[in-house]
Formats: structure tokens, sequence, C-alpha cells
């Protein structure tokens, strides 16, 4: 878990440092994805802290989070409801991330 | 042998955490940056840039409307502007050619200086009123007898060697100045049994003088009219 934390503050040191500019086609999936896997990052915090954490779900489920919210907002813009459907997924995740912060909060404040 | 996987798998799945949430914090500091800095239109899709594009498109049209109808009244002012400062212009030509008529402007211009000398004291008021009705008829358009501005109501007086216009006495000789084609006027002045001719056989001289220019100076005040008035 440490390593995680570690490896987050790193990638957003680079990020800042290296300043790269996000390619054109990448530039609606961006968000979506880094919604995606915050919400799985949650997800492997509420489940470090319940103690359950399992490496490989957690593995599995960042990838597939970002590679299906990918594809949602990718379909939807093919079917012209891109925006819409980017709204609904950001709603989604949004709700799920609020619920796992919720239970986070019970662990670490037990309130 | 079951250990060492689970401990190769545990190294393994460290490995790959650590890649994962360093590309989340990659792409949350890359998307972050790229919101804020770069411009707000950068990160839109199509269709809410077409949204966009349309909304200020119309926004240009309004514009275009609106620089359109601007044009149109500056365009209207302007033609206003400039039928009323013709009708001015027009309206002051009209009083400056009235007023030399009425006799209330001096004027300048081509003409004769008719000199009438009388030593016999011969000449009545009546042959000096043919002078000035000769020249006249003769296409005069402004006439001035001694120092008195001839007009339609002018009334000449005369007997035993003065003349008595519109109330002034005038003296011998008398000089009238005409403004009118000068050749005409001294035409129609010594004309054969003319003017001239009762003039001379009233004991008196007449002189013509063709000139280039002659000034007319003397004016009157129009007088207000009592009973009539403008009907229509």
């Amino acid at each position: 878990m440490i390593v995680a934390g570690i490896a987050l503050l790193v990638g957003i040191a680079l990020g800042l440092v290296l300043r790269p500019t996000v390619p054109g086609w990448l530039e609606p999936y961006l968000p979506i994805a880094v919604v995606a896997a915050l919400d799985a990052v949650f997800g492997g915090l509420r489940a470090w802290l319940d103690g359950i954490f399992d490496a490989k779900v957690f593995v599995v489920s960042f990838v597939s989070n970002v590679t299906v919210a990918a594809l949602i907002v990718f379909l939807g813009d093919k079917l012209g409801v891109g925006s819409q459907l980017s709204t609904a997924v950001v709603v989604v995740l949004g709700i799920r991330i609020f619920g796992n912060a919720a239970a986070i909060r019970r662990h670490v404040f037990r309130a | 042998m079951s250990e060492t996987r689970k401990l190769q798998w545990r190294r393994w799945s460290v490995a790959l955490i650590a890649v994962l949430t360093l590309l989340l914090g990659f792409a949350i500091a890359v998307q972050v940056r790229a919101h804020s800095s770069g411009d707000a239109l950068s990160g839109l899709r199509e269709e809410d840039l077409i949204g966009i594009l349309d909304n200020q498109n119309d926004r240009a049209d309004r514009l275009r409307q609106q620089i359109a109808d601007l044009n149109d009244s500056l365009n209207k002012l302007r033609n206003s502007g400039d039928r009323s400062a013709a009708a001015r212009r027009q309206l002051l030509q009209q009083s400056r050619a009235l007023a030399i008529l009425l006799g209330t402007l001096p004027a300048v211009g081509p003409g004769v200086i008719v000199t009438l000398t009388d030593p016999a004291a011969g000449l009545t008021g009546e042959d000096l009123l043919d002078v000035v009705e000769e020249l006249r008829g003769a296409g005069a358009e402004a006439i001035q007898f001694g120092t008195v501005r001839v007009t339609t109501s002018t009334s000449f007086e005369g007997n035993g060697g003065t003349a008595t216009v519109d109330g002034t006495e005038l003296p011998p000789p008398y000089r009238v100045v005409a403004i009118g084609d000068p050749k005409t006027l001294d035409t129609a002045v010594n004309i054969p049994g003319g003017v001239a001719a009762t003039v001379r056989a009233a004991g008196g001289n007449l002189n013509v003088q063709e000139l280039h220019k002659v000034h007319v100076t003397a004016t009157r005040t129009l007088p207000r009219p009592k009973y009539a008035e403008p009907s229509h």
C-alpha cells in the first residue's frame, strides 16, 4: 500500500515535471479513465482497510474499469451521445467513489 | 515450489500496482494541467465545439445585421442632412434674388449709368418715370435713381428743376444706375422717338454710359404688408 501511495506521488510529480501534451485522440478518454481508475483505487483502499485486499482483484478491476469506461465513451462518441454517456459514467463512478469513501471514513474515524 | 510462486506473484503484483498507480498519478497530473493551462476549448468534444461555433456564428450574424441596420440609419440621416442643406442653399439663393428685385440688398453687375441734365427745368416726373420704365422694360434688374433704390412702388414727382423720388428731393443732374445688359439698355433709352428724344425736347440732355461693372448701393427697407397676407 505504501508502494502504491509512493508510486501515485511519483506519477503526479512526473506529470508535473515532464509536462506532456495530451494527444488529440486521447482527450475525451483521459478524464473518464482517470475517474474509473480512481474508483478502482478507492475500492482497493477500502478492501485493504477491510482486510480483504487482493492484488489480483485490484489489478483486474483497475484495468477493466479503465477499459470499460473508455469503451463506453468511445461507443457513445460513435453513436453521437458521447457527452451524455461520459456524464453517465462520471455519475456512476462518482457514486461508487462516494460509497467507498464513506466506508473508508467509517474505518478511519469509526463513525 | 508453491511458496516461491506465491512470493513471485506477490512481487509481481506489487510491481503492477506500483505501475498502475504511477500511471494514474501521471494521468491525473497531465489531465489537470491540460485542463487548467490550455485554452478552455481544447478539451471539448466535437459536438460541443460545433454548438459553440454555431452560437458564435449566430452572434456574428446578429452583429452583422446590427451593423447593416446602423449603416442604413446613418445613410438616412446623412441623406436628410444633405437634403436640408440643399434646401437651405436654394432658399438662400431665392431670398437673395428676391432681395435684389425688392431692393433690400445692394447689387453689382454690368449695366449703364444714365446722366440726365435739366438746365431748362423742363423735366416732369413723368419723364423721369419714362426713363426708369424704359430701362426696366429693357430688362434692368436693379435700378438706382440718385440715392434712391427704384422698385415697383417708387413714385416720381418733378417740376421746376427738382425731382422728388419716393419722398426724397433730388437736384439735377440726375444719375440713374441700372444693372442689366448694357447694350440693350443703351439701345432702349436711345431708341428714336424714345425717352432720349423726349428729354431733349424738354430742353435737357441724356447721356448713357455702358459699363462692365456698376454698383447699385442704395437699398430700401421692405414695407411690411398691412392688409395682405399669404393665402394658401
